[in-house]
């Protein structure tokens, strides 16, 4: 069970007021606030533990060293990898994508080859796919999108083939809210013997992942969406396949021996993290970890979708509002538009009622040219959201139509 | 609220709901598109400029209200000015919006314009106000050009 007034207090940004209203945020898949566990992680690490890792045999190294790789661990067993070797850490889901764009596809792919994505990708699951595409003379292939916010999967026959290299798809989508059938996807593409990456950026903080029972073979996530820092992230991939990939950066750690005839690679997953790493980052996100693991995904999950079922009742009450996306299966994600209204207006006057919603493209062009709407307004919940919140969004909308009348 | 209805006043959302000069302008002598690339807003603004006064001008797009209702305000003001004038309204309209001081008398030139002033208090929406103007510096500086706000 969550009791949300208990989890509120471990926020501390959420009682702060803005322009002399309570704060309502709702801008949790841009990203979300952090509990005081994941900053008192933190500051535990700064006051009795800080060090550079991996490079002294002094105690505080050694200490830091213990911390970072158990974090390592600790992101390991969330996601269910079979081992902390395929867990890389990463600045965020964005640099995951490219470090897996530039080190597994693009020494393997030649001119005629094809990547599959989603029309619903967010731009950081398509850019760094385009532009290998472009630098190999590969085709970029899109899974298109369907009125209802769905993929439409009978089209996934006459796109999978033998020249697909990789498959990249969005887990859950970022502006739509729909949560896409991955495992069809996967198992249509293994049959072809063609690995498949999901980008786990909005799906990692509202459901139980299991990389192995997805057989995924690439899965990347950011930390700052899962009540982590900004800039940690992970990029997991099944230790065989990591094997076998070219280094990313050059630097130290990532090395075995350096002379100037040439240099011997370090193992799995070292070698794809040249530099000194972003320590106090891995361990807030295993703080945060810890803290949605106490909670529990599956409760997580419940409330949010009982508080999203609500959110979606009282929204589609109001006259001259249209919902984006109608996927079956959505996750606590909820775009719209209001008829005769600019999202960017509707932002401005909710943001004055205190309420901190998105309003733009959200990253997703293509999904904004596939309804024909510049833009939308996004509600992104959260396990610290209220009902009493939901009703607050409610007046704040209904301001909005009041004054642009 | 009184922020709200500063920036949203009645001349604005009269402009938004029906914004004036709202076509193709043909013929044209200049011609640049706008596109504000973080909220999607994107306009074309065509000039027919003859002996260096605005003879018309006129624009089409998709945006929020503070940008439809600009852009509407900008054309209408704009009718049989000079280019020269049209310059310095340029700055005038860049200091009002971004609540850079300015005097009386630019105040006064600027007309109509001025209830643009509710901006200020809105830093994210300056670029909502401007992207006609720096259209319209684009179309008169470099034809065909796509401006950006920064
Ligand atoms: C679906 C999806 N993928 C990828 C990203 C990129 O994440 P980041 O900017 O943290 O790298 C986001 C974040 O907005 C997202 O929503």
């Amino acid at each position: 069970m969550i009791d949300v007034n208990k989890i509120r207090e471990d926020f501390p940004i959420l009682s702060t007021e803005v322009y002399g209203k309570r704060l309502v945020y709702v801008d949790n898949a841009a990203t979300t606030q952090k509990p005081k566990q994941v900053m008192d992680a933190i500051q535990d690490l700064y006051s009795t533990s800080y060090s550079n890792v991996h490079r002294g045999v002094h105690f505080l190294s050694q200490k830091s060293t213990s911390l970072f790789e158990g974090a390592r661990d600790r992101i390991a067993s969330f996601i269910n990898a079979s081992s902390s070797k395929g867990i890389v850490f990463v600045k965020g889901a964005t640099e995951a994508v490219n470090l897996v764009a530039s080190s597994y596809l693009e020494p393997i792919l030649s001119q005629g080859d094809a990547i599959l994505i989603s029309e619903m990708e967010h731009h950081s699951n398509l850019v760094p796919w385009q532009m290998v595409a472009e630098k190999k003379g590969a085709e970029l292939r899109i899974i298109p999108l369907k009125e209802n916010g769905d993929l439409d999967y009978d089209a996934l026959p006459n796109l999978l083939d033998d020249s697909v290299k990789l498959v990249a798809l969005t887990h859950m989508s970022n502006s739509l809210g729909t949560i896409n059938q991955v495992e069809k996807v996967i198992s249509s593409a293994h049959k072809l013997n063609i690995p498949v990456l999901l980008d786990g950026a909005q799906s990692i903080a509202h459901m139980a992942i299991d990389v192995q029972a997805l057989d995924c073979d690439f899965f990347v996530f950011s930390g700052h969406k899962i009540y982590a820092p900004t800039g940690i992230g992970v990029l997991y991939a099944k230790s065989k396949i990591l094997q076998g990939m070219q280094p990313y950066q050059g630097g130290g750690d990532m090395i075995l021996n350096v002379s100037f005839e040439g240099t011997e690679y370090n193992d799995i997953p070292y070698r794809f993290e040249a530099g000194t790493p972003n320590v106090e980052g891995a361990v807030g996100l295993a703080a945060a970890i810890d803290y949605v693991s106490d909670l529990g995904l599956e409760n997580i999950d419940q409330y949010e979708r009982e508080l999203t079922a609500y959110a979606y009742e009282k929204l589609t009450a109001i006259d001259g509002l249209r919902i984006i996306g109608d996927a079956p299966n959505r996750g606590s994600i909820i775009s719209f538009v209001l008829e005769g209204i600019h999202p960017h207006d509707v932002g401005t006057i909710m943001d004055m009622e205190g309420v901190a919603v998105r309003t733009g493209h959200h990253c997703t062009q293509p999904v904004m040219d596939c309804y024909h709407i510049p833009a939308t307004t996004r509600i992104s919940l959260s396990f610290y959201n209220t009902a009493e919140e939901i009703d607050i969004i409610i007046a704040a909308i209904k301001k909005v139509k009041e004054l642009m009348g | 609220m009184s922020e709200l209805r500063e920036l949203y006043q009645e001349v604005i959302l009269d402009h938004n709901k029906r914004p004036r000069n709202f076509k193709e302008l043909d013929p044209h002598s200049h011609h640049a598109s706008g596109h504000n690339p973080l909220c999607g807003d994107k306009l074309e603004l065509y000039l027919l400029v003859e002996n260096d006064i605005i003879k018309d001008i006129s624009f089409i797009g998709s945006g929020c209200a503070i940008s439809t209702s600009s852009a509407s305000l900008m054309t209408e003001f704009l009718k049989g000015k000079s280019l020269s004038t049209t310059k310095a309204l340029f700055e005038h309209f860049h200091d009002l919006v971004t609540g850079t001081e300015i005097s009386a008398d630019q105040l006064e030139e600027l007309g109509k314009l001025a209830i643009f002033a509710g901006v200020q208090e809105f830093p994210a929406r300056v670029k909502c106000a401007s992207l006609s103007w720096h259209t319209l510096m684009n179309a008169l500086e470099a034809p065909e050009e796509t401006a950006q706000t920064e």
